[in-house]
């Protein structure tokens, strides 16, 4: 499995190439450079793929796979290494990230057509995917927290990649603040976590050995243990990433960059690395923290709960997009909380990674069809399109594909892992299973809003008439909703579960049936709205004008996060330091240079520039100390 | 005759030496510093010969020192020289006490 590092590794060299050379390449040989590297990086996970779920099988679990080499060595037990670790959920990312980084490579080729920059945004691309990689076959907790940090710059540079337009440096800028803040957490919750355990390696840490717990057993801080604070940080900085409420402030912003990046990172990739991190961490979750488990269950139904309500009433179809990439993740993070690890129990674990994977699927298909609407009638605004069934064929019934997989209905695959965490959720709490199903219900009437006004309601007229993509931007649509129809039945238990043992799946049909009931029920109702123009909505909204505004407004978290930081800790606390800073600590600086330049001014009058003043003096000088060695 | 002591030597290169420092301070102008930097050089070169003469009878380190040095002055005036015709050419000037930029 040694030729898995080479996955890693090329989008690197690509990021190096592209990055270096680029200014001399012409921009179309910088995309095709980027979209071969990263055609044999996905080529190479397929195989990797292929190899670990045939071989790897030991006694009916499969065996993880890994290569380290030491890379800091601090003293003799504290060391950081970097390595690669081949396990089901690592070789299941490997294919998810290169699937879609792959399909949006192609994607820009079409779609970033004469920008600005083109071969810079190839680099970003690369460096992005490289990072992305590097986190998934971590082997250790801190080399995923070097690889967080890359794809979070990596996120930065591509929000920002128009940085001529003030949002969209604005938008860079929050993300990458944001995200910051919460991996000050993670930091915080990995140096106590390997504190208390002395290892930083995911394999020793998930190997179910209690003993490494021991030293923390007692310790505890505001009635928690240690360890379960360690956990709940951790989690925090997952959250972050993975824009779990109140941290999901920067994601919908995020939007300000090019739609394919979008894509990829915000729907696809990087938003699910707080998953994985949970997933990843799973077994500790389970045996030390049960309680921090039940923390992140609450946090995703919040979350869901919470962007589902808010995208229903966007405008902007890529915040709709952004609100329900934040709900689906919320899906995930339910799943990974109400899960157990042996057997059985572990159905939400499955869920959750098989909900990862078509949701990358499907979501990076939802965006990158917006992405093709947006190129056709160049606005974001659902007001500025309807009507555009006739003039998008493709776009339309890969969207619409995308919608129905979303949306809960079989056999698209979508239903089949929600299904599943759903069902794990009511296995683990009915009240919880019932949130979860409204959230559902709402994921498929907001979704079918967005289709309906697209496609349909009331034409608007264009300067000129919008036209299908181009052939590099179809392409990844149909593939990408190849996939969504079929992923569905791939019996997923049988590679990826929380104790790498296999799964059965059987559908559980009074959760399934009902699901599909409420969605259809969603999807009617919205049809009936949306489908023909009509004034119900904005009679509804001017009915419920409070709630509607509220929620238009993102239930005025921004404005929120607003106060607190511009009016309580910019008066309160950054004020007063910069004043000090000022006043105080360059006070003290400049009072030196004043006094030395006060000083100097004094004595510049000895240097008068005439040499033969200096000679004078010399002389002087010499003959007064002849005279004193002389006759003293 | 009476011999010529090494004193008689000593008091004209002193007077060499001091014409030279009291030109060096007083002359305003470049060429004449220039020159007054020769006076004291050469009482320095008799000074060597002279010590070289009277205590050393048989070596020759301070003739040798003395061609060298002057070899080294000859050296240093086509600099000066060069220097003097640069500043001539930006300040049309030599006189010395137009030259102070360089204390700022």
């Amino acid at each position: 499995m040694e030729y898995t590092f080479i996955i890693v590794l090329l989008p690197f060299l690509s990021f190096l190439f592209l990055g270096l050379a680029g200014k001399k390449l012409a921009p179309r040989v910088a995309g095709y450079v980027g979209t071969a590297v990263l055609a044999i990086s996905a080529a190479l996970s397929y195989l990797a793929a292929w190899q670990y779920f045939t071989t790897a099988k030991v006694g009916g679990v499969f065996k993880p796979w890994s290569m380290d080499f030491r890379w800091l060595n601090f003293t003799k037990d504290l060391h950081i290494d970097l390595g690669m670790l081949i396990d089901p959920i690592a070789v299941m990312m490997l294919v998810v990230i290169t699937t879609v980084s792959l399909m949006v490579h192609l994607y820009s080729i079409g779609y970033m057509h004469g920008e600005r920059g083109f071969q810079r945004y190839y680099a970003f691309l690369s460096l992005f995917t490289f990072s992305m990689l590097g986190l998934v076959v971590a082997t250790n907790i801190f080399q995923m927290y070097i690889f967080w940090e890359l794809v979070g710059v990596s996120s930065y540079l591509l929000i920002g990649f128009y940085y001529t337009k003030p949002e969209a440096v604005a938008a860079s800028k929050k993300a990458f603040i944001v995200t910051r803040f919460a991996d000050l957490g993670f930091l915080v919750g990995i140096l106590l976590l390997s504190f208390y355990t002395g290892t930083f390696s995911f394999e020793r840490l998930t190997s179910g050995d209690a003993s490494l717990f021991n030293e923390a057993g007692g310790v505890t801080f505001m009635g928690c243990s240690v360890i379960g604070w360690a956990l709940a940080l951790i989690f925090i900085g997952g959250a972050g990433k993975s824009a779990m409420f109140p941290l999901h402030v920067w994601l919908p912003d995020a939007m300000e960059g090019p739609t394919p990046v979008s894509a990829l990172i915000h729907a696809a990739t990087m938003v699910v690395a707080g998953v994985y991190l949970v997933a990843r961490l799973f077994p500790v979750y389970y045996l030390e923290a049960p309680d921090v488990l039940v923390l992140i269950a609450i946090v995703g139904a919040v979350t869901s709960l919470y962007a589902a309500v808010v995208a229903c009433v966007q405008t902007d179809i890529k915040r709709v997009l952004a609100f329900s990439t934040i709900s689906q993740i919320g899906f995930m993070m339910v799943g990974l909380g109400v899960s157990g690890l042996e057997g059985h129990e572990g159905l939400g674990y499955m869920a959750s990674m098989f909900h990862l994977f078509t949701h990358a699927m499907f979501k990076a298909l939802l965006f990158l069809g917006a992405g093709a609407i947006i190129h056709a009638v160049h606005s974001n605004e659902m007001g500025h399109m309807g009507g555009l069934r006739k003039y998008l064929p493709v776009t339309r019934f890969t969207f619409l594909i995308a919608c129905l997989a979303i949306a809960g209905i079989p056999p698209f695959s979508g239903f089949f892992s929600k299904d599943e965490i759903l069902a794990a959720t009511f296995h683990f709490s009915p009240l919880l299973g019932a949130v979860m199903s409204f959230t559902a219900g709402l994921t498929a009437f907001y979704m079918f809003r967005l289709y309906y006004r697209i496609f349909w309601n009331k034409e608007t007229r264009h300067d000129h008439a919008p036209h299908e993509a181009p052939r590099s931007m179809t392409i990844p649509l149909v593939f990408l909703a190849f996939v969504t129809l079929v992923a569905g039945p791939i019996p997923f238990g049988k590679f990826v579960t929380s104790d790498r043992a296999e799964y059965l799946i059987h559908l559980d049909w009074t959760v399934a049936g009902a699901s599909v009931a409420i969605a259809l029920v969603a999807i009617a109702l919205a049809t009936l709205l949306y489908r023909k123009e009509s004034a119900i909505p904005d009679r509804l909204a001017t009915s419920f004008k409070g709630l509607y505004t509220a929620a238009y407004k993102r239930f005025y978290l921004d404005e929120l996060y607003l106060f607190v930081t511009k009016k309580i800790i910019f008066n309160g606390i950054s004020r007063p330091i910069a004043w000090f800073d000022r006043h105080v600590v360059d006070g003290t600086m400049n009072g030196f240079a004043t006094l030395s330049q006060r000083v100097s001014c004094a004595i510049r009058g000895f240097q008068s520039g005439q040499v033969q003043q200096y000679v004078m003096v010399i002389l002087l000088g010499t003959l007064f100390i002849t005279v004193l060695v002389l006759f003293i | 005759m009476e011999k010529l002591h090494l004193e008689y030597y000593l008091v004209v290169s002193i007077i060499m030496f001091f014409a030279g420092i009291y030109g060096f301070i007083t002359r305003r102008n470049l060429l004449a510093i220039l020159i007054s930097i020769e006076l004291i050089l050469n009482s320095v070169d008799i000074n060597f010969a002279l010590f070289n003469r009277f205590l050393f009878p048989g070596q020759l380190e301070g003739f040798f020192f003395t061609l060298f040095a002057i070899g080294v002055s000859a050296c240093e005036t086509a600099v000066a020289i060069a220097i003097i015709i640069n500043i001539y050419r930006n300040i049309r000037n030599i006189q010395v006490k137009n030259l102070e930029q360089l204390k700022d």
